[in-house]
């Protein structure tokens, strides 16, 4: 790649910030070119985020419809999977499923509620809600 | 010393790089990458990242760290914490005597990265030199921005002790002896003979050349197994393994050539030029590689996993040309 080639497309998911890429210079030496983005890395993370947003979103329609609680639309909000929520909480994979059951999470103590907002970064009364 | 940040591609290399210079030994970001031996390919399909199987790039995580102590005659100290409190107070005792201190964190919880960026990946290197005394927020260097960054103290301690696939447990690094400059023509044949076995002859058919085309295989797989959705979930995986996640662009490929050329001039062997150029030729496909996939996941081509696994294993091919050839001149 030559330093004129490096992409300057400019790229949302980096939120303004440059990259440092490798780039042959005129001298035919590589050096550290900075970036404004290139549109391929731009669709692979958007493919990332959307997917994730995608499975948040359709988690917060289950919860309107009462099939699922707001814990699991947190989950996913907050980019987590059962296995990364379990280990982050302590808690047991089976355990976090049960509260998905919303007369579960209905019953869940303030202490149990306090472990999963903080586990997520989320106040309890942010846990309480899907939104 | 004041502490000089410096803008880097790789987040690992670029840490070791500044902790280098900041004990006085000046080493650029391609050297610590070469001879660490920090570049290699594996596919690893039993360790599954959101359901998506592991495609690397480079060495495990800490091989940087761990693989200058030898060549720099450098003692790293490391040390991991249970209790994150402990972590905390820690870093601050070796921020009070001066020290700059490599951190292992989840970019997740690391407040000024930006919001599409942050996954929970749990072996992102920053280094701190520093806190701010009337905020109380950390000075980070993190080696993937242009200037240094703060980060709250909570924030911190969160990333630093995330849990999941590769914890980091709070992990703190830092140099105890002072590096010194090594003899050349002993350590950098050395390195790129480390790569070149690596890449040639590692026993397991997921590491090296090998892995590349076992990808390819893989990759070829998806026409006829799974849905279109997932087939492009697995090749955008693929991708941004190789470009987004601070490689300096093709994979590590560009990184190792810079390498290779200081190691041209630092040997005078002109020949280590000449593979630089082919490698920035085998980048160069990385990155076509990259851009005909996206083109697929976009649906501005059609999806055609054949095609990319033939890309796959020309560039397999390409590459055990090259390390053949680097064999030879090392």
């Amino acid at each position: 790649m030559l330093a004129s080639d490096v992409p300057q497309e400019g790229n949302t998911t980096l939120g303004g910030h440059r990259k440092a890429l490798y780039a042959r210079g005129a001298d035919g030496k590589l050096q550290i070119v900075q970036s404004a983005g290139w549109e391929v890395e731009e669709i692979v993370t958007r493919q990332a985020v959307d997917d994730l947003n995608r499975l948040a979103e359709e988690a917060r329609l289950r919860v309107n419809s009462g099939l699922t609680s707001a814990l699991e639309y947190h989950m996913h909000k907050a980019r987590m999977d059962v296995p990364l929520l379990a280990q982050t909480t302590g808690l047991w994979q089976w355990r976090i499923r049960r509260h998905f059951r919303p007369a579960v999470f209905a019953s869940l103590s303030t202490a149990l509620r306090r472990r999963y907002a903080d586990a997520m970064g989320l106040t309890v009364d942010q846990l309480n809600k899907a939104e | 010393m004041a502490f000089q940040h410096s803008h880097a591609s790789h987040c690992e290399s670029g840490v070791m790089s500044a902790i280098l210079r900041h004990h006085g030994l000046p080493i650029s970001e391609p050297m610590a990458f070469g001879l660490s031996s920090a570049m290699s390919f594996a596919y690893i399909p039993i360790v599954k990242i959101n359901g998506l199987p592991l495609v690397a790039y480079r060495m495990p995580p800490k091989a940087i760290i761990k693989g200058l102590q030898k060549p720099l005659g450098l003692k790293m100290r490391f040390e991991t914490f249970r209790n994150p409190d402990a972590g905390t107070r820690r870093l601050d005792e070796l921020l009070a005597a001066g020290e700059v201190v490599g951190m292992q964190t989840s970019v997740f919880w690391l407040p000024y990265m930006p919001a599409d960026l942050r996954f929970h990946f749990n072996a992102h290197n920053v280094l701190a030199f520093g806190r701010d005394t009337s905020s109380g927020e950390y000075q980070l260097s993190d080696p993937v921005f242009e200037t240094p960054v703060s980060c709250a103290p909570e924030a911190l301690q969160k990333a630093r002790f995330a849990k999941g696939v590769l914890a980091p447990k709070g992990l703190l690094y830092y140099a105890t002896g002072k590096p010194s400059t090594p003899d050349w023509a002993a350590v950098i044949p050395k390195a790129l003979k480390k790569t070149t076995r690596i890449m040639l002859d590692a026993p397991l058919p997921i590491i090296g050349v090998r892995g590349i085309r076992r990808l390819a295989n893989a990759v070829e797989g998806l026409a006829t197994k799974k849905d279109p959705a997932q087939a492009k979930m697995f090749i955008g995986q693929v991708v941004r393994m190789q470009e987004e996640i601070g490689t300096g662009g093709g994979g590590f490929r560009f990184i190792y050539a810079s390498f290779l050329q200081e190691a041209a001039e630092l040997l005078a062997r002109p020949s280590l030029n000449e593979l630089a150029e082919t490698l920035v030729d085998i980048g160069d496909e990385w990155r076509e590689f990259a851009l005909s996939a996206a083109r697929m996941i976009r649906d501005r081509e059609a999806l055609a996993t054949p095609k990319l696994a033939d890309k796959l294993r020309l560039i397999a091919d390409r590459e055990q040309a090259f390390f053949r050839d680097l064999r030879r001149a090392a």
